[in-house]
């Protein structure tokens, strides 16, 4: 079932008084987002990646084009909070994000924008504390922990809203591999149990190889899209958008290119090692 | 580094104190300021200290922090003592009809505020701290005073200092591998010094505080109204008791006051 349509989205930053000529951010992007997938977004630094995921929860709206969420256009003012509800977007600085000097206060922020009656937060607030594993540092200052722990207290912070759809734009940018491999974790573990619908923007690709589908974007417009297999098995059209593949899908592109045969272009080290090793035989 | 200080930081050890009615806690606090100064014989200074040891001690936070935060001030206590050597002890500095304002008292009164202002922070959490501020604000409501504003500027500000602090050992360690000399020359040296190290740290604080707004828009942050809280605060009978002691206390202090001639 269809969530969001972003429909021939156009965004610039520039001022219409600007004497530069306009450079669009997002360039005429058309994407669907179905309820409980898990889509991942790629693309380098700069191709409008961030631009689009500020367009999902109306943080952004579109120049030209237009953005429905749950049959909601973003463009209208009176849905903006209901939106907010329901598409909940998670930033890149984990230290940002956290407003309170508890954690479970923080985590209280949410719902206590919402209104919600007290004894209300705190069972949302512990169930998504319990959700992310964090459970055990409510009490905790949040610039105590590890920034895989402050990142997973932001995405609990999203989940008290208890939205449908997590927006994450490079939640692990600024992660080191355990904080981004809890962080992920936490993550599928969300989209699998809970059917939270997430939308990841990254620029690691094992990280986009874990989603349903994934999403390439270049220069503000989307260059591929697909299973990960799809999208990985074309080597050279990312290679020559200066994208990376995940090292396995490089290695066995190498390997073809040296006349080996292999079936499939593998995504994961496991599938790699299982075709190398037919391969051999 | 500045990041070892106790003072001002939270330990949620869920004491009597804690469940203290934050309001209380801060008019207490406020009481407590006022009546140290009002104290001119053993007798009253007596009945503070032994309700500041009894405060301290229903906290069950360790002694150990309650000494590190006195150590911060342990500077102003010694340079004030050898002041009080060539004064003399018990002149008063300043008089005004009864209230007089010795060293002694001074001394008396840094001591215990920052016992009690330890303890307050200790065990109130910032959000209780500022929640509490912003309910008894209320009424300035009346004179548009933005309340919720200025205590959720407050929460935020109390939030973000570790951070800042972090950050600012960040940018001097950067500086100083640029070659930059903070620690020679003389005063006006030194604060020129300190400009590589404010410039980068306000840019960063700046755009910061754009993230956090955005973050805050994303958690569906609209000012004040029909927010409700996690933790309400209500008044308990233990508050009545905590209310009690809060007249008590310079109850105790203006009888021995009274009773017994003044020690200084």
């Amino acid at each position: 079932m269809k969530f969001i349509s972003i429909e021939n989205v156009c965004f610039s930053y520039a001022e219409e008084t600007d004497p530069q000529p306009h450079v669009n951010a997002v360039d005429g992007v058309t994407l669907t987002v179905d309820k409980g997938e898990f889509v991942a977004v790629i693309g380098h630094n700069g191709c409008g990646k961030s631009t689009l995921a500020k367009h999902l929860n109306a943080m952004l709206l579109p120049d030209s084009g237009r953005v429905i969420v749950d049959g909601d256009d973003t463009a209208d003012e009176e849905k903006t909070w209901d939106i907010r509800e329901k598409v909940g977007l998670v930033l890149q600085n984990p230290d940002n994000q956290l407003v309170a000097g508890i954690v479970e206060e923080d985590v209280a922020f949410g719902p206590e924008n919402l209104g919600v009656e007290p004894d209300e937060i705190r069972r949302r607030v512990d169930e998504a504390l319990k959700a992310v594993d964090m459970y055990e540092y409510r009490g905790h200052a949040p610039h105590k922990l590890s920034g895989g722990q402050k990142q997973r207290v932001a995405i609990a912070g999203i989940l008290a809203i208890q939205p449908q759809c997590i927006v994450l734009d490079e939640p692990t940018a600024m992660l080191d591999p355990n904080g981004r491999d809890e962080v992920m974790r936490t993550l599928q573990k969300l989209n699998r149990e809970q059917g939270i619908t997430v939308v990841l923007i990254t620029h690691y690709m094992d990280e986009a190889v874990k989603a349903d589908r994934v999403v390439v974007m270049d220069n503000g417009k989307v260059l591929t899209q697909g299973t990960p297999q799809e999208v990985f098995r074309q080597v050279e059209l990312l290679k020559k958008h200066r994208l990376d593949v995940p090292q396995t899908a490089e290695l066995a592109y190498r390997l073809r290119g040296c006349g080996v045969d292999l079936p499939d272009i593998p995504l994961t080290e496991d599938e790699c090692i299982k075709m190398l090793e037919e391969a051999m035989k | 580094m500045v990041r070892d200080v106790a003072f001002g930081q939270y330990f949620p050890t869920d004491s009597v104190i804690h469940r203290l009615d934050p309001r209380a806690k801060i008019l207490m606090f406020i009481a407590y300021i006022v009546v140290i100064f009002c104290t001119f014989n053993y007798a009253s200074l007596g009945v503070i200290a032994g309700f500041t040891v009894l405060f301290l001690a229903l906290s069950r936070i360790s002694p150990k922090f309650y000494f590190k935060s006195l150590k911060v001030i342990i500077f102003i206590v010694i340079f004030t003592s050898l002041l009080n050597l060539f004064y003399g002890t018990g002149e008063p500095i300043f008089q005004w009809g009864i209230f007089k304002l010795t060293w002694n008292g001074i001394h008396r009164a840094i001591f215990v505020t920052v016992l009690a202002s330890s303890c307050l922070t200790f065990t109130t959490s910032p959000t209780e701290l500022t929640d509490a501020m912003e309910r008894l604000m209320k009424p300035l409501k009346v004179i548009h005073f933005p309340v919720h504003e200025v205590s959720m500027m407050m929460s935020l500000a109390l939030r973000f200092i570790p951070t800042l602090l972090e950050e600012t050992d960040k940018i001097m360690a950067a500086q100083k591998a640029r070659g930059a000399n903070m620690d020679s020359g003389n005063l006006i040296q030194r604060v020129k010094s300190l400009i590589p190290i404010l410039i980068p740290l306000f840019v960063s604080a700046f755009r910061r505080a754009y993230d956090i707004a955005t973050a805050m828009e994303c958690r569906c942050y609209r000012g004040g109204a029909g927010r409700t809280r996690m933790k309400s605060i209500h008044m308990s009978t233990r508050d009545g008791i905590a209310v009690a002691v809060l007249v008590l206390v310079p109850a105790g202090v203006i009888i021995c006051n009274i009773l017994i001639p003044a020690m200084v």
